[in-house]
């Protein structure tokens, strides 16, 4: 079952108190209305979508203000599968109090911060060897494996390479408040990515 | 002010006093007991002030029967009813952790005199 979410923006992480006193660390995602720009039919495309737009600009590209014709510039449209379009309509602006509420559960996606070319031991939690009495071998990933036979590497063995700047859904995370005033959703624990950068925040 | 602070600045507590190390201060805490809640009264000498904002916390130390007790409250909490400064002590220096090698008259601290 798929669901409609919303786009917004990772302002950053801070604690908050709970009515019984508890402190939970909380990140922020800056969430304004949303506007659905489109609606993805069977008929038409094949499948069921609903596009939203948000951070609207004074000015867009031919190609862009052709697409969105008389709906407000969004600058930024992603699509949600869903199974169905629902009473959605296009035009129509979606905000933070029309889907979440304090206590829900929801998905999040965003881009993780890239890393790099990293080692094992970042990428993959390898263990390092000594850093002294003699050794060699510091940060070196080790045997990658047995020799004449079958004299080739396994396939998909865990090595040095690119990390991060992937896209990264944390799941089940907990919406702490929900403040449709100031367009913010507060949900418990960490995001993927660096301040400022694209979430879409479905329900879980 | 970014969203962030605004968030912070809604949760802080404008009914505090205000607490520097070497003061002695009686914190009336709100504890759970069982299914009944009370208000427990702890008093001693601020040891130190940690963190800023929301983290806001101070650690208050007592001898409590020939112990020395250590409590750390977040004074920003909502579980705290409230905080009274019952004296002004004169210290040197920001974290007092030398109280904890005295016992005694040795623990005491001077009091501050108003400045005029």
């Amino acid at each position: 079952m798929s669901n409609i979410g919303l786009i917004g923006r990772k302002v950053g992480m801070t604690q908050v108190f709970q009515p019984d006193g508890t402190m939970v660390a909380v990140s922020v995602v800056a969430i304004t209305p949303n506007t659905v720009t489109r609606l993805r039919t069977p008929d038409r495309d094949g499948y069921t979508a609903i596009a939203l737009g948000t951070d609207e600009v004074k000015k867009l590209n031919k190609p862009d203000s052709g697409q969105l014709r008389d709906l407000p510039k969004v600058s930024t449209i992603r699509e949600f599968r869903v199974d169905s379009v629902g009473s959605y309509e296009v035009g129509q602006t979606v905000a933070i109090s029309d889907l979440f509420a304090a206590g829900d559960l929801v998905d999040v996606t965003g881009v993780s911060k890239g890393r790099g070319f990293a080692g094992v031991i970042k990428r993959h939690n390898f263990a390092r060897g000594p850093k002294t009495h003699g050794s060699d071998h510091h940060r070196a990933p080790g045997s990658i494996g047995p020799g004449t036979t079958p004299g080739r590497v396994y396939r998909g063995l865990r090595m040095a390479g690119h990390m991060g700047n992937e896209r990264v859904t944390v799941k089940k995370v907990r919406v702490i408040r929900a403040d449709a005033e100031r367009n913010l959703l507060l949900v418990s624990g960490s995001l993927p990515g660096s301040r400022g950068t694209l979430v879409l925040v479905k329900k879980a | 002010m970014n969203v962030l602070d605004e968030i912070v600045a809604d949760q802080l507590r404008t009914d505090l006093p205000h607490l520097a190390s070497g003061d002695t201060v009686r914190v009336a805490a709100r504890v759970v007991e069982g299914n009944r809640e009370r208000i427990q009264m702890f008093e001693g000498t601020v040891m130190r002030l940690r963190g800023g904002g929301i983290t806001r916390s101070i650690t208050v130390r007592r001898i409590a029967s020939g112990v020395g007790v250590e409590r750390t409250f977040k004074i920003n909490s909502p579980r705290i009813d409230k905080i009274e400064v019952v004296r002004h002590g004169q210290v040197r220096r920001a974290q007092l952790y030398f109280l904890r090698d005295r016992v005694g008259k040795a623990a005491t601290l001077r009091e501050r005199r108003p400045k005029r």
